[in-house]
């Protein structure tokens, strides 16, 4: 076999460019696993490019104006081919959220990228997953003929790999609104500021005077999905804060994952990452939950 | 899959090209001869591809032509000319901030898009929107030192 030269874009495909949801929902009824939607294009060509996806069928998401911007309706509902540039910078009261959009490689790829595709590529160092989980988003899915919301956390299944089915689109993302004297961080870890993160992970905290009242830690690039440390949220609920807790949170948080060893870093270079940003983002999160 | 009868108005010129839909603005660039759009990675990690999309800087090795169907494109080859070139492209010949100059275009290009949105930018602003393009000759400290002087003599221009 000739080895891939991904400087063509190899792969024939008809495009569609439809402008209301209800016909892209259409176009997917009728063509199923041959099309693919395409928003940013930042995965999707670069996978084409290498030939490891060959749609015949693209169906671009630029032209559906109801599924760009951010509204407010109780919930912060985010529609899923907003820009990760749009996101920094409509949103910085959301820290995690825009610290992560912000982190994300370059500004060309900001402008470029939506925050739907970010999460339908479902790769496991999404910047936008794992404080979208410590939001507690949830996910809207529309087929033709149906539409249901799912919980962020059940969206992912594995690398690449969602709970989308091949008739569906992810139309909005959303996030309630938040708790009174609530603060969250994100902290990535790269080779290189325009690289995706070697291990990154995002801290949400809700206090009552000192006490923590809520919390969430998810984390990035240490699992097939990105995940939340559930037991370390569950053991800072109802305890005092302090910095110590939080070095103590960071490290259990870093024994709940079980990262691989790849290109980018080693399991054990992972691992002693996570436990130093978790703690690092809580006490962000504490200071910024006044 | 069928081509179409693109226009594209590359540098305040129109094209009328038939394109398939699977020619990336790079390639529809380079066709036409504007190679000065460089083709580096062609993945979006090198920035030699960037051109300004109604003055944003995007990698056109990861856009589609027919998107940019109607809207405004510029090249490096359209911000000046040898006999009047733009204030970015003179610091660049000047402070020495080309070498092999493969990543010459994209740079400027990006710097032209954060001056056009921050005519003052701090050094932070600069390093992130050069973030997306990567030099292998000159270390960077002279494209900064560049960009930096091009920005003063933009203000002093536009203060007349
Ligand atoms: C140079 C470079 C740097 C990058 N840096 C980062 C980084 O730092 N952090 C990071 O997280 N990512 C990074 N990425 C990856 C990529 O840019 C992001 O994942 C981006 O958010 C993808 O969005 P998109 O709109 O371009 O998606 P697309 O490429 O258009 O789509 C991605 C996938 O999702 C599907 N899809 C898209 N939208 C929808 C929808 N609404 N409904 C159903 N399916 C959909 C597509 O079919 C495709 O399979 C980088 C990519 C490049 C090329
Ligand atoms: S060629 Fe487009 S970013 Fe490298
Ligand atoms: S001058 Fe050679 S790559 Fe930048």
């Amino acid at each position: 076999m000739l080895p891939t030269n991904t400087h063509i874009l190899y792969p024939e495909f008809d495009y569609h460019a439809p402008t209301t949801l209800y016909e892209v929902t259409e176009l997917l009824a009728q063509y199923g696993d041959s099309a693919r939607v395409m928003a940013g294009g930042t995965d999707l060509l670069v996978q084409m490019k290498m030939e490891r996806r060959q749609p015949s069928q693209v169906i671009s998401l630029m032209h559906v104006n109801a599924l760009q911007g951010i509204s407010q309706n109780g919930s912060l509902d985010i529609g899923a081919t907003t820009s990760i540039q749009e996101i920094h910078r409509r949103l910085p009261q959301l820290y995690a959220l825009a610290e992560a959009c912000n982190g994300f490689s370059s500004i060309q790829i900001m402008y470029m990228a939506t925050l739907g595709g970010n999460l339908c590529n479902a790769s496991p160092a999404s910047d936008s997953a794992p404080p979208l989980l410590t939001y507690d988003a949830r996910v809207t899915l529309k087929s033709k003929t149906a539409e249901r919301v799912l919980p962020l956390e059940r969206f992912f299944l594995g690398p690449g790999k969602t709970a989308m089915q091949p008739d569906e689109l992810l139309a909005q993302i959303s996030i309630p609104a938040p708790l009174p004297h609530s603060g969250s961080a994100f902290i990535k870890i790269s080779r290189v500021v325009a690289d995706i993160s070697q291990v990154c992970a995002a801290a949400r905290l809700t206090r009552e005077g000192n006490t923590i009242r809520d919390a969430r830690i998810a984390l990035g690039s240490v699992a097939p999905t990105p995940v939340r440390a559930a037991g370390a949220e569950r053991d800072l609920i109802g305890e005092t804060f302090s910095p110590a807790l939080a070095e103590k949170i960071g490290k259990q948080a870093a024994q709940e994952i079980s990262p691989i060893s790849d290109v980018r870093a080693t399991r054990e270079y992972r691992q002693q990452v996570a436990a130093v940003i978790v703690r690092d983002a809580l006490l962000r999160a504490w200071e910024r939950a006044q | 899959m069928n081509p179409k009868l693109v226009t594209l108005s590359v540098n305040h010129r129109t094209h009328h090209v038939a394109l398939n839909p699977n020619t990336t603005l790079l390639s529809a660039l380079r066709d036409l001869g504007y190679t000065d759009v460089k083709s580096g990675c062609e993945k979006g990690d090198c920035g030699a591809c960037t051109v300004l999309v109604n003055g944003i800087a995007v990698n056109a090795c990861l856009q589609l032509a027919w998107l940019a169907e109607g809207q405004d494109i510029l090249t490096v080859a359209g911000l000046g000319s040898s006999d009047q070139p733009h204030p970015l492209q003179t610091a660049f010949a000047d402070f020495g901030a080309a070498q092999c100059g493969f990543c010459t275009p994209g740079m400027i290009m990006s710097a032209k898009a954060l001056l056009d949105e921050r005519p003052q930018p701090t050094e932070a602003e600069m390093r992130k929107a050069l973030s997306g393009n990567l030099c292998r000759c000159t270390g960077y400290a002279r494209i900064f030192e560049a960009i930096e002087h091009a920005a003063k003599q933009l203000n002093v221009d536009s203060r007349g």
